[in-house]
């Protein structure tokens, strides 16, 4: 039974609806979690502004557990913790949870990495006006580091497509579950092109964006 | 206007043990108000902690520092924070606002000290004015020349009127000339708007150009310090003599001497040069008396603080006592040959 295409497109219109919402809402909160952990990371180093090694240490330990776990094991690991939070472990807020947990890590190495690469010299600059630690991260560093920051923050979000569509594929709703549940297991062609089509667009529309901002804030 | 008390500054080194780094050893200094104060010494001695330590940048292990009356050790951070807001400081690097423009640059710290936005940009271009880049606000740090750059740093230290500038090597990633520039513009912040100025410097012309007082650094230690013309024309300390030398390039060295050796078959003396009119009059002289012919071997001399600073190098010929006779008397003025 193939998908008729003249009632099958409002099915793909979901889906990619459903994809976009487990993206953005996932990058929303993924990216305001993960500046929280990258700042904390950030300021808590060695010689940093808040110099702690405890809070480092546990933050650095838990982010070098997390990332290097494959995503799809990582849904599954953390499916016990998705029940009691979501209540649920299907659907696309099912698929958002684990992706929100994964992101925030990816997010907070990106904004440690970025405002590590921004010039002592600025900070120091700054120290000297007699700026707190608090202005300085909010506005030396963060806009120093802004255009890396949003290319940063544009790789997560191409990732995070991707992760949605594996999410998709374990239950989580999108462009991943349609390209499954009929394009996989009903060996239906059009519909797997249709589906990587619509993964591949999206792909380049985050990345075009990005880039655009990005070029904006860094004048080149 | 600053005044450093027995000061000292260790950095923990490696792994705990072994004492630490000095990299300030229980330094005083007495910056008078209105000054321009230099700092020269080889790398590594300890001129940018100094620097550091005076707007508490760089916390003293021990000894206190005291800017404008207030003694920073005793503040509170908040309170130290209020008192860097009159304390400009200059870097090396610039070390401007890469996502802020000019205007944004030197309006930023105004902000810091809780200026409105309104009472910032006005006074930002008040100050832009000044250092004579009123045509430049809208513009970004990467579009500028590195004169331009450091005349924005210099413009963004001056924005909250500070009492004190701290210059960190402030031209020496500048080419002569913009040197000059910014040399010319430091001259005027001291001398217009009365700013005691504090700069590192490794430029002997630096010094020359606009210090009144000098302090030299050797291993975390102030070795010598005075009035630029004394310090320099009676150097004690190895580094200082270095110093003048390398400037003056006045005394010959080693394969130099070596080669003015081979040439002039004579006896070489070197005779100081200062302002002193006397000291002329003695050597010519002496030299009268004794019936002693000479020619100038070698010479160098340049001008601190508006003085003549230097020497020349005589090849002296005639009878073998008379010369010795001539370089006896002028013992208590010179020492013969190189230093
Ligand atoms: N934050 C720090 N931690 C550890 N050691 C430091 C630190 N800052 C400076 N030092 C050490 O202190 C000594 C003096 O350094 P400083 O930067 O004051 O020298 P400097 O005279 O300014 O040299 P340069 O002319 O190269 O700038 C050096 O040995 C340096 O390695
Ligand atoms: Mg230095």
């Amino acid at each position: 039974m193939k998908a008729d295409w003249n009632t099958f497109w409002v099915k793909v219109v979901d889906a990619t609806g459903e994809t976009v919402y487990m993206v953005l809402v996932t990058l929303a909160l993924s990216a305001v979690l993960g500046m929280v952990v990258g700042l904390a990371l950030y300021a808590t180093r060695k010689g940093g502004v808040l110099q702690n090694r405890v809070v480092f240490a546990v933050l650095n330990a838990l982010i070098n557990v997390v990332r290097p776990v494959p995503f799809i094991i990582a849904i599954v690991a953390l499916s016990p913790v998705t029940r009691s939070v979501v209540g649920t472990m299907i659907g696309t807020d099912a698929a958002v949870f684990p992706m929100v947990v994964v992101a925030t890590f990816g997010v907070a190495r990106i904004v440690e990495s970025n405002l590590l690469s921004v010039e002592p010299g600025v900070v120091e600059a700054a120290r000297a006006m007699g700026a707190s630690p608090l202005r300085i991260v909010l506005t030396v560093l963060v806009p120093e580091a802004l255009g890396p920051l949003i290319l940063g923050f544009t790789f997560m979000l191409v990732a995070l497509i991707d992760f949605s569509a594996v999410a998709g594929t374990v239950g989580g709703g999108g462009v991943g579950n349609l390209a499954m549940t009929y394009g996989y297991l009903r060996f239906d062609t059009s519909v797997m092109v249709v589906a990587v089509a619509v993964l591949v667009v999206l792909v380049q529309l985050a990345q075009l964006l990005g880039n655009l901002l990005a070029r904006k804030v860094l004048r080149r | 206007m600053i005044e450093l008390r027995d000061v000292t500054k260790t950095f923990p080194q490696g792994k705990g043990e072994g004492g630490g780094l000095r990299a300030v050893d229980h330094v005083s200094l007495h910056v008078p108000r209105g000054s321009v104060y230099g700092i020269v010494g080889h790398s590594g001695a300890g001129k940018s902690t100094l620097l550091r330590l005076i707007n508490h940048l760089e916390e003293p292990t021990s000894g206190s520092v005291l800017v404008g009356g207030a003694d920073l050790g005793a503040l509170g951070e908040r309170g130290r924070r209020q008192v860097r807001q009159s304390i400009g400081m200059v870097f090396q690097q610039f070390n401007l606002f890469r996502s802020r423009t000019v205007l944004g640059n030197v309006a930023y710290p105004l902000k810091v000290a809780g200026a409105s936005r309104a009472e910032a940009r006005e006074r930002a271009a008040e100050v832009l004015r000044f250092v004579g880049l009123d045509g430049h606000a809208r513009r970004y740090p990467e579009q500028l020349s590195g004169g331009q750059r450091q005349r924005v740093g210099i413009a963004r230290a001056l924005a909250t009127s500070p009492g004190v500038l701290l210059c960190d090597e402030a031209t020496s990633a500048l080419d002569p000339q913009t040197t000059h520039e910014v040399l010319a513009l430091l001259e005027r912040v001291n001398r217009e708007l009365g700013i005691t100025i504090v700069l590192i410097t490794h430029e002997m012309d630096v010094v020359r150009s606009l210090c009144d007082r000098v302090a030299v650094m050797a291993d975390g230690k102030v070795v010598e310090s005075g009035g630029v013309y004394e310090v320099f024309s009676r150097p004690q300390h190895p580094t200082t003599e270095a110093f003048v030398r390398s400037a003056l390039h006045d005394r010959p060295d080693g394969p130099a001497l070596e080669r003015l050796r081979a040439r002039h078959g004579g006896r070489l003396v070197t005779v100081p040069v200062t302002g002193d009119a006397a000291g002329g009059h003695e050597l010519s002289r002496l030299l009268r008396e004794h019936a002693v012919d000479f020619t100038v071997a070698h010479a160098g001399v340049g001008e601190v603080q508006n003085r003549p600073l230097g020497s020349v190098t005589l090849e002296l010929r005639g009878a073998e006592a008379d010369i010795d006779a001539v370089v006896a008397r002028l013992g208590g003025l010179e020492k013969a040959g190189a230093r």
